[in-house]
């Protein structure tokens, strides 16, 4: 077995020029809890791993103009922490916190869920419903990309080799905002998702919808905005019609496969009802009231 | 690449090891330290039989690398009793029979700990929730609760539940 190097680190800099110089194949790992086990089946035969939790910014949760950057490498036990980030955004961090057990939450975080690229990934359709921004850096410096843009196809992503996530940005919050993701699995805890359904929304005085993203996961070969399915809320109450045009927009959006954990009529059938779900609870939310997710 | 030369504190001790990249800090603890107590299950982040504890946070030691206890303070369920006086939840598990075969045992008792270490007075359910990353296929897990929740009472100070 050719010999695996290891890195830590602790600047941009010093990381982009290692993974950029690297002869073979070198991966940034944050918490490793998808990277260790694929290294471990053989899937991946890495020759370099970039430790990136030693690098500034990496690790931390901080407010900016009113939003949230969270670090790429912050666990999920530290977002469920966080107090302020739970009260703006519920949805995101109830996402996180349904992936795998304490002991997964203790190492997991955002970026890596987003970079590990599974269709049936939770935090990323709570993501892009809240139009959370991926900062992203390269040896051209810093750019930045919606979260959407990230996921290309299951297991790959748009980053170039040389390119790692540094932050995820989570935008200021107008008033009478709302945000929920739930899961559908046949148990209770410890599953991927059969689909997954994220809506953040944002209300008038009166309860009538401003703005609204609804995404997908599990239900196509990446996470999905659906654009139809907000539009379908915007102007509206939660009125039946309106669910109905949601529900609709949301089964048509869906491009899954049937494996074991559902068919394609199934997954399709289940988006939209749980976009319905989804959306009363952020509803529910912009008004103010507090809601028990998941 | 030569091995890596790691400097790091397990169960309060200050340790030094050699390691492979590859080498999870499973691997290095059991193999290369002697400290077995923690157990290899699936060896991916599914069973929970390997959890220690990383700088206070309950960790999988299946997936972090050995290479990464660099500087950090961890705990296995080697250095969870106080010498030969054994912590009330490991007193607990035995007084409630929560094991039959033990290989899970050694990961329920460290991953407990963690719970209470963070919630001293856990409901019923959120126990449940916290060890849902452990796996048992002996106890079908209702004599894991008990000792559990009855180790918490006791670390509490109160009089031991029904």
């Amino acid at each position: 077995m050719p010999s695996l190097n290891y890195a830590a680190p602790t600047s941009v800099q010093e990381a982009i020029a290692l993974l950029a110089g690297a002869a073979g194949l070198a991966k940034p790992m944050s918490g490793g809890t998808d990277l260790l086990v694929q290294l471990r089946s053989g899937r991946l035969k890495p020759d370099l791993i970039v430790d990136t939790k030693h690098i500034p910014g990496m690790i931390g949760i901080r407010e900016e103009s009113g939003g949230f950057v969270i670090g790429a490498a912050t666990s999920g036990a530290t977002l469920e922490a966080h107090a302020g980030l739970k009260a703006a955004w519920p949805g995101v961090v109830e996402a996180m916190d349904l992936i795998g057990s304490e002991q997964i939450q203790g190492r997991a975080s955002l970026a890596g869920n987003l970079c590990n690229a599974s269709p049936a990934a939770d935090s990323v359709p709570a993501m892009i419903a809240a139009g959370a921004v991926a900062v992203i850096v390269g040896p051209k410096g810093e750019r930045t990309a919606p979260v959407e843009s990230i996921v290309v196809s299951p297991g790959r992503t748009s980053l170039a080799r040389d390119e790692f996530i540094l932050a995820i940005r989570l935008p200021a919050r107008p008033a009478h905002s709302g945000d929920a993701y739930l899961r559908f699995i046949p148990r209770t805890e410890m599953d991927i998702a059969v689909v997954g359904c994220g809506v953040s929304v944002t209300l008038d005085a009166q309860g009538v919808c401003t703005a609204a993203r609804v995404a997908l996961g599990a239900v196509a070969p990446t996470p999905l905005l659906v654009a139809d399915a907000g539009a379908a809320l915007v102007g509206h109450t939660l009125d039946d019609a309106t669910l109905a045009k949601l529900d609709a927009a949301a089964r048509a959006a869906c491009k899954p496969i049937s494996d074991k954990r559902g068919t394609i009529e199934y997954r399709t059938k289940v988006a939209g009802v749980l976009a319905r779900r989804t959306a009363a609870i952020a509803f529910e939310r912009a008004k103010g009231g507090v809601v028990k997710g998941h | 690449m030569s091995k890596h030369h790691v400097t790091t504190t397990i169960n309060g001790e200050a340790v030094e090891f050699l390691c492979e990249t590859q080498e999870t800090l499973l691997d290095v603890l059991r193999n290369t330290l002697n400290l077995t107590g923690s157990k290899e299950g699936c060896a991916s982040g599914d069973c929970g039989a390997c959890s220690v504890i990383a700088d206070g946070t309950l960790v999988c030691s299946c997936l972090m690398l050995g290479v990464e206890a660099e500087g950090r303070s961890i705990t296995t369920v080697e250095g969870i009793a106080d010498g030969e006086k054994l912590h009330p939840i490991q007193q607990k598990f035995l007084e409630h029979a929560a094991l039959q075969c033990g290989f899970c045992t050694p990961g329920f008792i460290v991953a407990a700990k963690a719970l209470l270490d963070a919630n001293p007075n856990p409901t019923e359910e959120e126990a449940r929730y916290w060890l849902a990353g452990n796996l048992c296929r002996c106890t079908g897990y209702d004599k894991i609760i008990r000792a559990v929740m009855d180790a918490a009472a006791e670390l509490r100070g109160e009089a031991r539940a029904a």
